[in-house]
């Protein structure tokens, strides 16, 4: 396994920012870590890319040990931390062959490896890298994090505030990493990417609440669902709220999704909105989305916590 | 102007030197409207925005914004909108209540407005016990609820969201949405930029920036159905692939 953790622990004082997790990352696998800002995923990133020690548990990465064979690893893995981390300066060529002379590669021998990210970077050679768009920055720093051949990649959030485009592109081009047979981590805050791993893990508060396939993690969905549809469904929150079986009830775009502890009959429930002077409306069992899981997740973990 | 239009845009342009940021865009938006304002990373969205903030002078076009003139009055522009963005809102190492003081100061509220609008503020958010906290202890969703609720201080017509969902949880995310939807059926604008284009859903209307130009608006339904797409990312992906250099 080119990525594992074992019950690795990472405390900053009175705070665990990583409490006891533990993951596998196989070669040609897309392993997505989604949850809030704080959760503890770029903590987990550090510890895992040998840049801090963790408290407790153990980890390998490409084979050695991430406390004692830290040279090992940082010679044989890709990271993008999650602030962009390349010279600002420096053009987008120095920037590349920067990195390469770094890990004692030739960009020359290794560019198969880059061809299709760097692709677009080409007209730009000459640019500041500090110069870049959003999307294109990103490019740029996948090519030097994967110039020297890793075994294994690190992407601490690539993709966020990046357009819904560049997006696309950016995991077209992981798709290609992947079929490479390169264990891929990656962070991301969207639940649309969240949804195209082949794993998912999901991470609230230092732990790792739930992992497996999305589709899997969707079938698990612990409560009942249903959608409810009408013109302005937003002004009917509190109404559905005030339904004693009704467990929560949040906005989904257009429509407000209703989840139950236990399963409601749709048909009393148009009764119950009907009574309240609702006319024109559905009421429908619903599919659960990774959000809806992870909300599920959330408060079956933390039943006494406040909506924040 | 239309008396429930609060931001009035005709063919407005902003150049850098040769580079056309902004290109005769039109459109408005109404009183109570949740708007998105969507677009590729470079389609000019940001340099848009900052025309309507008051915070820069275009080139030709028009452009009213609660009712004044973004060339002749736009510190009238700045003192009438409400704005908010995930990056740049509170002051971590002040508190609650210290940014609500200093927000409220800022937009010329008497010391009693201010005083009352504190009690209110704390109270409807239940942040009561964590008045005397220093706000970057605070967990993610509070702050961006007090972020939110200091850009209606001085109760604006208009406020300019921007990316104001990134980094929380999903339900976070959703209850915010409410509070913007609670808020804009109150009256106010909101005008929302976000890469979430599931968000787009939330929106009444959408715009999507392509190269300057707005290549569509619409409700999202309208969208969808133009584009025979069953989610937003296909409407801005059909819109924008290879739109952006």
């Amino acid at each position: 396994m080119p990525i594992e953790a074992d019950n690795l622990v990472k405390r900053y004082g009175d705070l665990t920012a990583v409490d006891r997790v533990s993951l596998r990352v196989a070669d040609g696998e897309i392993f997505g870590l989604t949850g809030p800002d704080g959760a503890g995923k770029s903590s987990l990133f550090r510890m895992l890319t040998t840049l801090v020690r963790p408290d407790e548990g153990s980890g390998r990465v490409a084979g050695f040990d991430i406390r004692t064979d830290y040279l090992e690893i940082r010679k044989r893995i890709g990271y993008m931390p999650d602030v962009f981390s390349l010279y600002e300066d420096l053009s987008v060529r120095e920037n590349l062959h920067f990195f390469a002379r770094v890990f004692g590669v030739r960009v020359k021998e290794n560019y198969h490896l880059i061809r299709e990210v760097y692709e677009p970077l080409k007209p730009f050679e000459r640019r500041r890298a500090g110069k870049l768009s959003g999307g294109m920055k990103q490019k740029l720093a996948l090519a030097c994090a994967l110039i020297h051949q890793p075994e294994a990649l690190f992407l601490d959030e690539p993709t966020t505030g990046v357009d819904a485009v560049s997006r696309k592109e950016f995991w077209d081009i992981l798709y290609r990493i992947r079929a490479r047979g390169v264990a891929i981590l990656v962070a991301t805050p969207y639940m649309d990417e969240a949804a195209r791993c082949d794993r998912l893990g999901l991470m609230q508060d230092g732990r790792l609440m739930v992992q497996g396939a999305p589709q899997e993690l969707i079938a698990q969905y612990p409560h009942h669902l249903y959608a409810f549809r009408a013109h302005q469904a937003y002004r009917y929150l509190e109404l559905l709220r005030r339904h004693p079986r009704v467990h929560r009830a949040v906005l989904a775009g257009e429509a407000v999704h209703v989840s139950s502890l236990a399963p409601l009959d749709p048909e009393d429930m148009r009764q119950y909105l009907r009574e309240a002077g609702i006319m024109d409306f559905a009421f429908e069992p619903a599919a659960p989305d990774i959000e809806d899981v992870f909300i599920a997740l959330v408060d079956q973990q933390q039943p006494q916590t406040q909506e924040a | 102007m239309n008396p429930t239009t609060t931001i009035t845009v005709r063919e407005l342009t902003k150049k850098f030197g040769p580079f056309t940021a902004v290109d005769h865009i039109t459109f408005d938006v109404h009183a109570g409207e949740v708007f998105g304002f969507l677009g590729a990373n470079g389609a000019g969205k940001t340099t848009a925005i900052r025309i309507l903030t008051g915070l820069l002078l275009p080139t030709s076009g028009e452009a009213r914004v609660a009712g004044f003139d973004v060339y002749r009055q736009p510190e009238q522009i700045k003192r009438h909108i409400g704005y908010m963005s995930q990056k740049f809102s509170l002051y971590q190492d002040l508190t609650p209540l210290e940014n609500i003081r200093f927000f409220g100061g800022i937009y010329g509220l008497s010391v009693r407005t201010i005083r009352r609008k504190s009690e209110e503020l704390m109270h409807r958010l239940g942040m009561e016990a964590m008045a005397d906290r220093l706000v970057g202890t605070l967990p993610l969703g509070w702050k961006q609820k007090l972020a939110f609720s200091l850009a209606l201080i001085h109760e604006p017509r208009i406020v300019f969201l921007d990316e104001p969902t990134s980094g929380v949880d999903p339900l976070t995310r959703r209850t915010f949405w409410e509070m913007i939807r609670t808020e804009a059926d109150k009256g106010t604008t909101m005008f929302v930029t976000t890469h979430y284009m599931d968000e787009a859903e939330y929106c009444d209307r959408v715009s999507i920036m392509v190269h300057g130009r707005i290549a569509a608006l619409d409700t999202p339904r309208g969208l969808k159905e133009r584009f025979g797409a069953s989610h937003m990312e296909e409407v801005f992906l059909q819109l924008t692939r290879g739109g952006n250099a």
